[in-house]
């Protein structure tokens, strides 16, 4: 195990890949001469060479489009979106063209493509780089959703990830970058298709994933120290997901909170909640709880985006409430 | 009389101009097949014709070996079956049988063939240029010397991803031949309603990107203008725009009423149908006879016929498939 940050969790699992599989090359907005937005690809330019670490020009649509060309044409493209915002720019190419293509062309033609997408708020970067739309690419059958929470994660997931067959998007959530975790770089094939109990607990179920697992764990902490044992699931995966280890997990502690960075309305804590719903209604003491964002374009100002993102006592209290009202 | 371009002497030896005619002519036959089948409710959903643009699909796959790529529209019939994708299996595709070449998946829009490079009818206008652009980026990446072939109409043009993907491909210098089927309507809108600057060939100049434009009635000079396309693209020069001007007599698609042109000017253009302006030069060149005629017509009647049974006697994909084609194990 190596200490590391998850910047340089997700970077070593890039050069790892780049140096074993010469069909790996890297594209995006400033991956190359500038070392990615967030310093991702710090130094990979230098190592690999401008053929492999392409930096493209502010067209989305184009260099994500060339990556699922470049992927029906052989190659195993990493192509890097610099916020979830300007993923909008390409969604044509990633809902009309790598999702559709297996199934509409009768399962001619597949498209192994991995996408990196930095997401999230928390950052004061207001209403144009700050939002958490993976649940909207959950939504999208023919792509996988992988939402990194941890440094080893961040590394073994891209790894994972360029052995699909179909494309795939990993969400870094960019407050995450400087933390560090353990990371197993000698790990060979990591599952990426279950959820991970961070936390066991007993009373309650606590639904997350990437950037809010923190301010989740706080939470369990918080309760813990009320008597209340909270279990903390890590989805790791939006698309496909787990419901399995949820609702297990219910089944068990007979309470749900789902904690999402997302907006609430048509959202994926909606569906995480639909399926406890549909699945597990009799373990149920209490109806499924959320914390969401709230509902407004991310604000600038530090107070203002700090009241629009899930807090730790919005967790806390969410449960509270369940638990005195429900027993 | 024969009024092509090229009418002067004949510029290819006898087989190869009947093998065009021949072509055209299988095009435009299994296009009429597909409206009378639409119309017998055998084929569904949307339905776009290449009736009248024969000359432009025909000429261009001429300069592309089965190594290059082909990336099409959703107006891609004519394409498919230059190709060399069989009728039969593009008809069953339409009667959304599991016979057809995207085992009924995709349908008249979405014709797919892997052994034939055929990367696909895109029904978004522009989304197959960034795929085109891809497929050459592996091919140069892979240090192969094979060149892509990407077809879209003016439409296309006002797109976003036209001009992101013209400059990609010049600046990466991709071996991609951009193939404008300019037929002066993008579905309802006259050309000189959607562009500022109508000469389509001239956009190629802000990528600094070579181009040319030709008359798409002709189909030797639209073939000519391909291979000169194609060789500058294999010769390593970068990308290559080439706008193929032509004129669809059928309405954008069965949908569509055809209420924005007037029966007039599709009178004028049927004038330079490209299968009688090169039927006129192949006789003024004494390379067809009525004879010759008959025996490419009835010759294509049984692929025609053959097509529609095929499809009318296949079976559609099992129910229990449905899902199978959305994810896979590893393939490739």
């Amino acid at each position: 195990m190596t200490k590391m940050t998850y910047r340089e969790a997700a970077r070593a699992a890039m050069r790892k890949a780049l140096r074993e599989d010469p069909r790996v090359f890297l594209m995006g907005e400033d991956v190359g001469g500038y070392g990615g937005a967030f310093a991702v690809s710090l130094g990979l330019l230098k190592e690999f060479g401008p053929e492999r670490i392409r930096d493209a020009p502010l067209s989305e649509s184009a260099f994500v489009g060339a990556g699922i060309g470049a992927a029906l044409g052989g190659m195993r493209p990493i192509v890097e979106i610099m916020t979830v915002n300007f993923s909008m720019l390409a969604m044509d190419q990633i809902l009309n063209n790598a999702a559709a293509l297996r199934h509409m062309s009768g399962g001619q033609f597949n498209v192994p493509l991995v996408v990196r997408v930095a997401t999230g708020g928390g950052r004061q970067m207001a209403a144009q780089h700050s939002h958490s739309l993976e649940g909207w690419y959950a939504h999208i059958p023919g792509i996988k959703v992988l939402t990194p929470a941890t440094a080893a994660d961040a590394y073994g997931m891209l790894l994972a990830a360029l052995r699909e067959p179909d494309p795939v998007f990993i969400f870094e959530h960019a407050t995450l970058y400087p933390l560090e975790g353990e990371v197993d770089e000698a790990v060979q094939l990591m599952d990426i298709t279950h959820a991970s109990v961070t936390r066991p607990g007993k009373d309650v179920t606590l639904i997350t994933y990437g950037g809010t697992l923190g301010k989740t764990m706080q939470a369990a902490d918080r309760l813990a120290q009320e008597g209340i044992d909270a279990e903390v699931i890590d989805l790791r995966s939006l698309r496909p997901l787990d419901a399995p280890t949820i609702l297990a997990s219910v089944a068990r502690t007979h309470r749900a909170v789902v904690i999402d960075e997302g907006w609430r309305t048509g959202s994926f804590s909606a569906e995480v909640s639909a399926q406890i719903m549909e699945n597990a209604f009799d373990d149920l003491d209490a109806p499924v709880a959320r914390v969401c964002s709230a509902e407004v374009p991310m604000p600038y100002a530090k107070h203002l985006e700090t009241a629009a993102l899930p807090k730790v006592e919005e967790i806390v209290d969410a449960v509270r409430e369940m638990i005195a009202r429900h027993g | 009389m024969c009024a092509t371009t090229l009418s002067q002497r004949p510029p290819v030896d006898r087989e190869h101009a009947l093998f065009l005619l021949q072509e055209m002519l299988r095009v435009r036959r299994f296009e009429e097949k597909a409206a009378e089948m639409y119309s017998l409710q055998k084929i569904h959903g949307f339905l776009h014709l290449y009736i009248g643009e024969e000359a432009t699909g025909i000429g261009a796959m001429q300069a592309f070996s089965p190594d290059d790529a082909i990336v099409a529209t959703y107006r891609e019939h004519g394409h498919a079956l230059a190709r060399g994708i069989p009728a039969r299996v593009l008809m069953a595709e339409m009667f959304g049988k599991v016979t057809g070449c995207s085992r009924g998946h995709g349908g008249s829009m979405h014709f797919f063939d892997a052994s034939r490079r055929f990367y696909g009818g895109y029904a978004i206008v522009g989304g197959g240029l960034p795929i085109a652009v891809g497929l050459a980026l592996a091919d140069k990446l892979q240090n192969r010397s094979r060149i892509t072939a990407c077809f879209f109409g003016d439409g296309a043009v006002a797109e976003g991803e036209f001009h992101e993907s013209l400059n990609l491909a010049a600046l990466w210098k991709l071996p991609v031949v951009f193939l404008c089927e300019n037929n002066l309507y993008a579905m309802g809108t006259a050309l000189a309603r959607h562009q500022a600057q109508t000469d389509i060939s001239r956009k190629a100049g802000s990528y600094g990107m070579a181009s040319n434009a030709v008359d798409g009635m002709d189909v030797l000079a639209a073939e000519a203008a391909v291979r000169q396309a194609a060789q500058s693209v294999r010769n390593g020069n970068g990308p290559f725009l080439l706008e193929l001007r032509t004129y669809r007599f059928r309405a954008h698609s069965m949908a569509d009423p055809d209420l924005y042109r007037t029966k007039a000017e599709i009178e004028e253009w049927k004038k330079r149908d490209p299968i009688v302006l090169f039927q006129s030069c192949l006789r003024e060149w004494g390379f067809l006879e009525d004879s010759d005629l008959e025996r490419i017509e009835t010759k294509i009647g049984a692929e025609i016929d053959d097509a529609v049974q095929f499809a009318e006697d296949s079976a559609p994909e099992p129910i229990e498939y449905l899902l199978k084609d959305v994810e896979g194990p590893v393939t490739t």
